[in-house]
C-alpha cells in the first residue's frame, strides 16, 4: 500500500497510524470495497515494521468493521455497515470537527475561508448515498 | 507473566568495586517478544547482558536464561542462544570462510549451508580476513553466524552501533524476517530509537542501574503524558503529583511528565495559578529523554 506512511518519531503508536491510514484510504476511495489488503507479512516487509504491530492494526480494523478476513484468502475492505446509532455517529463527527475548527480559529482562518476549505475537503472524500 | 519466559532478571544487582552498575533489576522477557533494553551510555545495559550470558557473576540476585541460572549455564543451552556482542568481537585475523568453519565446530546446531547462503546473499567476500571487512560487513557477519545457530533466543548488544542508514535498514529487515519465524524471542540494546520503534514491542529503560520502565511500547505511549502549564510570572516549583517522571521550569512555563496523570494534574497546575495547561503525548525519544536526562541537568539532587 504505497499510500501508507508511518512516522516512527511520532507520539502516535505505529499500529494506530496504520489503522488511521487505512481508514483514510477507504474514506477517500483509494481503497474500495472488496480490495485485498497486503498480508501482515508483506506489509511488515514493505514498511520495515514488526509484524506483530501490523497484525495488531489489522485486528483493530477488523473489530471496527473496516475490513473482513476470509480464511486463507486474506483481508479485504468490507462493505460498510454502521454499528453505531445515528446520534452517536453525529456526536463523534461533531467532536472531530470541533477540534479542526478550534485549530482554524487559532490559525486566524476566517469563516469564509474555512467554509471554502471544508467544501473542498468534502469533494476529496467518497460519501455513501443516504437513503 | 509465565514460567516459560525465556529471560528473567530477578533482583539483579552488580557492583564493579564500589560502583553500583545494576540495582535490584527485575524483569521478564516474554516468549516471542522483541524486547528493547534502552539506557544512556553507562546505564548498565551491557552489564545486564553479561550477567544474562554468564560472562559476569552478579553481586546479588540472578538472571535466568531459558529457565536456567545464568551463572551455571550448561553448554547445550548456550547453543540455543545467538549472541552478537557490542563491537562484534570476531577473531580479526581469520578469513570469513574459516570463521564459519570454526563456528560450525563450536555449535552442534550450526547450519553451515544457511550461513553461507545468507553471506552470499549479502555479498560478503568469503576469502577476506575479518580485519579487512567494513564495520557494516562485520556486523552482518556476526548476525549471520548467530542466526546460523538456529537459536531459540537472540541477544544483540547495540548491533546498530557505527552502522550507516543503509546497513541498518538491511539489518532491520533481517530482524523482521527473524520475527516472522514464530516463537523467536529477541533482546537487543540500541541508541537508534527510530529503529527500536520499528521493530520492538516491549521496552525497558535503565537509568544509572535502575529500571525505570518495563512495558509494551504502546502502553507506555498511552500512559505517559507531558503537561505544559503557563503562568503569568515565574513558574512555581512542581506540585507533588503521583506518577511524576520529570519536571522542568522554563521561565513562565512548568513542564511536567506524568504517568497516568489527567485532570488531576491540570487541576493542581490551575491551583498554583496556571492560566493555561496543555497536554501532549510523547514519542519514544521524548519518553527516553524524560526518563533518563534526570535532574542532574537542573542541578537538583
Amino acid at each position: 500500500m504505497p499510500f501508507l506512511r508511518v512516522d516512527v518519531s511520532s507520539a502516535e503508536p505505529v499500529f494506530a497510524q496504520i489503522v488511521l491510514g487505512v481508514k483514510r484510504a477507504v474514506a477517500t476511495g483509494r481503497l474500495r470495497v472488496g480490495d485485498r489488503l497486503p498480508s501482515v507479512r508483506e506489509l511488515a516487509r514493505e514498511l520495515v515494521l514488526n509484524p506483530n504491530t501490523v497484525a495488531k492494526a489489522y485486528q483493530v480494523l477488523e473489530a471496527d468493521r473496516i475490513t473482513t478476513s476470509r480464511r486463507g484468502a486474506g483481508t479485504f475492505v468490507a462493505r460498510h455497515r454502521p454499528v453505531l446509532k445515528s446520534a452517536e455517529r453525529r456526536r463523534r463527527f461533531r467532536k472531530a470537527l470541533d477540534e479542526a475548527l478550534a485549530d482554524a480559529v487559532n490559525l486566524g482562518i476566517g469563516v469564509e475561508e474555512a467554509r471554502k476549505v471544508f467544501e473542498g475537503a468534502l469533494r476529496r472524500f467518497h460519501f455513501e448515498e443516504q437513503t | 507473566m509465565s514460567a516459560h519466559d525465556p529471560i528473567v532478571f530477578d533482583r539483579l544487582t552488580h557492583y564493579y568495586g564500589r560502583t553500583r552498575a545494576l540495582d535490584t533489576v527485575s524483569l521478564r522477557v516474554p516468549e516471542g517478544s522483541i524486547f528493547a533494553l534502552l539506557g544512556r551510555n553507562g546505564a548498565g545495559k551491557t552489564t545486564a547482558l553479561d550477567c544474562l550470558l554468564g560472562f559476569l557473576r552478579p553481586t546479588r540476585g540472578r538472571a535466568l536464561l531459558l529457565g536456567e541460572d545464568a551463572a551455571h549455564l550448561p553448554p547445550a543451552l548456550r547453543e540455543k542462544v545467538g549472541y552478537v556482542a557490542e563491537g562484534q568481537r570476531l577473531v580479526p585475523w581469520m578469513k570469513v570462510r574459516d570463521l564459519v568453519r570454526f563456528q560450525r565446530a563450536g555449535f552442534r546446531s550450526f547450519d553451515e549451508d544457511y550461513c553461507l547462503r545468507h553471506l552470499r546473499r549479502l555479498g560478503l567476500p568469503l576469502k577476506r580476513r575479518i580485519f579487512n571487512l567494513s564495520r557494516g560487513m562485520r556486523a552482518q557477519l556476526a548476525l549471520s553466524l548467530a542466526l546460523a545457530q538456529r537459536p531459540e533466543l537472540m541477544v544483540l548488544d547495540d548491533p546498530a552501533m557505527g552502522l550507516d542508514a543503509v546497513v541498518r535498514r538491511e539489518f532491520l529487515e533481517v530482524m523482521i524476517d527473524l520475527i516472522q519465524e514464530e516463537g523467536r524471542t529477541l533482546l537487543f540494546t540500541s541508541h537508534i530509537l527510530s529503529d527500536v520503534e520499528r521493530v520492538c514491542d516491549h521496552v525497558a529503560i535503565l537509568d544509572r542501574g535502575v529500571l525505570r520502565i518495563d512495558a509494551p511500547l504502546d502502553m507506555v505511549k498511552a500512559r505517559v503524558r507531558r503537561f505544559h502549564a503557563l503562568f503569568e510570572g515565574e513558574a512555581p516549583p512542581a506540585p507533588a503529583i503521583p506518577g511524576l517522571v520529570r519536571d522542568r521550569r522554563l521561565h513562565n512555563e512548568l513542564v511536567l511528565t506524568v504517568v497516568d496523570g489527567d485532570e488531576e494534574v491540570e487541576r493542581a497546575c490551575r491551583d498554583l495559578g496556571a492560566r493555561r495547561v496543555d497536554c501532549e503525548g510523547l514519542s519514544l525519544e521524548g519518553l527516553f529523554i524524560d526518563y533518563t536526562a534526570g535532574r542532574d541537568l537542573e542541578g537538583e539532587a
